[in-house]
């Protein structure tokens, strides 16, 4: 019997492996002078740019499909993949339909890296989006509003509609769609894992990230549907979090290695720029829908590694999320020489040690193409896990 | 990232010029200040070296202590791969900034400075984030050992090449309404506002001498080594002087010493003693290795190379394009300050300025030594480096090593490669009309741990 969701995974997973951005170009077509806009992870707010009649689309690296030459040549050997490989789709022409480059402020290697594109590719419009790390509203959000209207106004200059409140209000609405949808997906995928497989759901939320949040939502029911509907069998294998790599990409191979190794990964932090911010955009009767989206960031930001976390303690929004989806232990799967992620692991497994939740740590480039020794890694850390439970 | 060697015997000088006596003096007496600090119920801050706000800090009575020069001292005293030994025993990554692991592994081992008296506990981390993504990450982890608040100064990045209005005001009002109140309760005072005056006005003072000795290099023969001698330099400037009135003497000193100098025609001295024959004027980007500062000086300096200018100088401030502290307008300046800090420009910055200092002090080659640890540093070097020759004509090194990770001092490859740059800038002085170098291939280097 054929799987319900089988030709809807089909068009995310060839939307995550187009790396000619065709989809782009075909996009670009129906629609006629609208700009595209790339951007690097984690998180813009992208219905900034939907408003603004463009297409915000997340640029993750070359996975382990590309062959990195030039890009390579560009840096040293102790610094992480993503960049490689952007700069090789860039030198390679595979991003030459793209309008306009947002670098948000995720880390020292996508700032600079900002700064490169600057320098190696002069013609395109390039901007980097610094989000406050103050999350006051007079301070950081009014900070964050002048950046937004900012790289507005960069797009304007290169063609872009102006943005206008309507527009904008309507960019939020769709993405509370959007983001209503991918809590639907989790909330399948905490409740019956046996549903829905990691790299499935990797496959439909990154889709997203290509597209418009209105046409990802229209995937996302066709999805949901085809889960919902496909016969699956419950068992209960041992549930994880994996923590780490919300911005290189780890091989699809290494997540389908991971999967198979008897854990059920039951969330991840993969797609972070997709959840980014929890729950839908407040839209208030007489606030500017622009200081929505801002007010949004403060005040409803994920706790991640590149966004300071004040003087909460470190760790508690992990273990919270272990709770909720009743984990019994986690995976850290950070990219090598990931700064962000590499820097907040240790933090985090001591509040792990500290709350006796097993966890066990891999790291990974995006074109690591030996997946042995993590498939028994990850084997031996599940039957532990299955042996002596984890579940705080 | 910092750059301050304090009171050093590196600088093995036999005969002490004043302003060394003196600065070696103040570190001292800044170390007992510390080690008393709590008898003397004194208020301690931790603080990173760009974006730094000593002058605040003094004004209210509060001590500063910089972590990354503990562990640039502890890489010079060679102790620095015991801390991170302790720091990766402790779950750190070897992929991170060698820094953070340093300043963590001498905490757990009992805190003591480098003057071997105990550093005393924060009472707060004042994270100025500026040019570096780490800092943050460094202090989450302290605050998690030391129970300690942390005061976030978000310092934007100059994306676009400058300091917008936006930029100037996000960081002014974060300064007035919430770091300025929380150093009041720390320090249990008010801000007296005519001290504060005061002190900026001092670090004016020093910034100018300070920029007159940067341009003494220009020079022929340079009468100082803006890299290796530079970082001595910087020193008071960089980190828990700047604002006071001994810093300011000991400005005038040095740059009175420079000028007498440079009217004897003498070069710099060095750790062998004066420098010989001006051979080669090179500016530098990049930190050096602290581990083996000695060793790679010795590199130079024995070959007749001088370094006339370097970035790594400027990330606790960028005097020589026309920044200063403004008594006048103190929130606006010290704003100005941190947004100016080199590791904060953008890439094109960066090279715009390494440019103008390779034309400016008539340097014969550029050296970039990438460290390991640093991706605010390094990210864009390889990219910078091809820049820079087609624009200025002038061949470009390159050399990898790590801060104070010994792991990555590759003595002989460096002086292999070095030897080659050496010759390579001969022979472009000779003839013009040969080629430049090939760029560096990024994907055929391979830092590798050579113990
Ligand atoms: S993988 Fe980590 S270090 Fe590399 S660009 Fe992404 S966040 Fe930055
Ligand atoms: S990454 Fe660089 S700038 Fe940041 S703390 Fe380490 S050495 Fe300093």
């Amino acid at each position: 019997m054929s799987d319900p969701a089988e030709a809807s995974l089909q068009k995310a997973k060839e939307l995550v492996e187009d790396l000619d951005f065709k989809h782009v170009t075909s996009w670009k077509t129906e629609h006629p002078g609208a700009l595209v806009v790339g951007h690097l992870p984690i998180y813009v707010p992208r219905p900034l740019f939907e408003a603004m009649g463009c297409l915000p689309v997340t640029i993750f690296g070359g996975g382990d499909q590309l062959d990195v030459v030039r890009g390579d040549s560009f840096f040293q050997s102790y610094i992480c993949h993503l960049p490689r490989s952007t700069v090789e789709l860039g030198l390679r022409g595979s991003l030459d339909a793209f309008d306009a480059f947002v670098f948000p402020s995720t880390c020292d290697v996508i700032r600079n890296l900002s700064g490169m594109w600057k320098m190696l590719f002069p013609k395109k419009a390039v901007a980097y989006l610094d989000m406050p790390q103050n999350f006051s509203p007079e301070l950081g959000g009014r900070f964050y509003a002048a950046e937004l209207r900012r790289v507005a106004a960069m797009l304007v200059q290169s063609g872009a509609k102006p943005l206008t409140s309507e527009a904008l209000s309507l960019a939020i609405v769709h993405e509370n769609q959007r983001q209503a949808l991918l809590d639907e997906l989790q909330a399948l995928r905490t409740q019956e894992p046996w549903r829905i497989r990691a790299s499935e759901a990797y496959l439909a939320t990154r889709a997203g990230t290509q597209l418009a949040a209105s046409d990802h939502s229209t995937l996302l029911l066709e999805l949901l549907k085809g889960f919902r509907e496909r016969p699956a069998r419950a068992y209960d294998n041992a549930r994880v979090v994996v923590v780490g790599s919300f911005c290189e990409q780890p091989p699809f191979g290494l997540i389908r290695t991971l999967e198979q190794s008897g854990c059920d990964i039951v969330v991840d932090d993969f797609q972070l720029g997709l959840t980014a911010i929890r729950g839908p955009i407040p839209l208030r009767e007489g606030e500017e829908p622009l200081d929505s989206l801002v007010r949004a960031f403060l005040v409803q930001g994920t706790p991640t590694a590149c966004r300071y976390v004040g003087n909460a303690p470190k760790g508690q929004a992990l273990l919270t999320q272990i709770k909720q989806h009743r984990a019994d232990g986690v995976v850290f799967l950070a990219a090598s020489f990931c700064d962000p992620a590499l820097l907040d692991q240790p933090m985090l497994e001591k509040a792990l040690d500290d709350a006796k939740v097993p966890h066990t740590s891999v790291k990974f480039s995006e074109n690591t193409a030996q997946f042995q020794p993590v498939r028994e890694q990850a084997g031996a850390f599940g039957d532990s896990l299955k042996l002596w439970g984890g579940r705080p | 990232m910092t750059a301050q060697v304090i009171g050093s015997e590196a600088q093995a000088n036999p005969v002490k010029d004043q302003s060394q006596l003196r600065q070696k003096r103040m570190i001292a007496d800044h170390y007992k200040r510390l080690s008393t600090a709590r008898e003397d119920g004194r208020k301690v801050v931790y603080t990173f070296v760009p974006g730094n706000l000593t002058e605040l800090l003094g004004a209210l009575d509060l001590l500063p202590v910089l972590p990354e020069i503990n562990a640039l001292q502890s890489g010079m005293r060679g102790k620095s791969a015991g801390y991170i030994a302790e720091a990766e025993k402790a779950g750190h990554s070897e992929d991170v900034c060698s820094y953070v692991k340093c300043d963590l592994g001498m905490s757990l081992k009992g805190n003591l400075g480098p003057t071997g008296e105990k550093m005393p506990a924060p009472d707060a981390l004042l994270l100025s984030y500026t040019g570096c993504f780490t800092f943050m990450k460094w202090f989450e982890i302290l605050r998690e050992q030391y129970q300690c608040p942390v005061l976030m100064l978000h310092v934007p990045y100059q994306g676009d090449g400058s300091i917008t209005p936006e930029m100037r005001r996000y960081v002014v009002d974060q300064l007035r309404h919430e770091i300025v109140p929380a150093l009041e309760k720390i320090a249990g005072k008010k801000l007296d506002e005519a001290e504060l005056g005061r002190r900026l006005a001092a670090s004016a003072r020093a910034e100018d001498d300070l920029v007159k000795v940067w341009e003494s290099g220009k020079k022929r023969p340079s009468p100082v080594d803006g890299y290796f001698g530079g970082v001595y330099y910087v020193g008071p400037i960089f980190s828990a002087f700047r604002g006071t009135e001994e810093a300011a003497t000991y400005y005038q000193e040095l740059r009175t010493e420079v000028d007498a100098r440079a009217a004897r025609g003498e070069g710099p001295m060095t750790p062998d003693g004066p420098m010989g024959k001006e051979k080669y004027r090179l500016v530098v980007e990049g930190p050096p290795c602290w581990t083996s500062f000695n060793d790679f000086w010795h590199m130079f300096s024995s070959e007749g190379a001088v370094v006339v200018a370097s970035t790594y100088t400027r990330v606790g401030g960028l005097y020589d394009t026309g920044f200063r502290h403004d008594p006048e307008h103190p929130y606006e300046s010290m704003a100005d300050y941190c947004l100016g800090c080199y590791t904060n420009l953008n890439l094109p910055s960066r090279v715009d300025l390494l440019e103008r200092y390779v034309k400016e002090y008539e340097a014969d080659g550029f050296l970039v030594n990438s460290v390991k640890s640093c991706n605010s540093f390094s990210v864009g070097q390889l990219q910078m480096m091809r820049i820079l020759q087609e624009r200025t004509g002038v061949p470009g090194g390159f050399i990898e090593s790590d801060l104070v990770d010994a792991r990555y001092f590759g003595k002989a490859n460096i002086s292999n490669r070095l030897q080659s740059f050496f010759q390579m800038v001969e022979a472009r002085r000779a003839r013009k009309d040969l080629p430049l170098p090939p760029p560096v291939e990024g994907r055929l280097l391979q830092l590798g741990r050579t113990a």
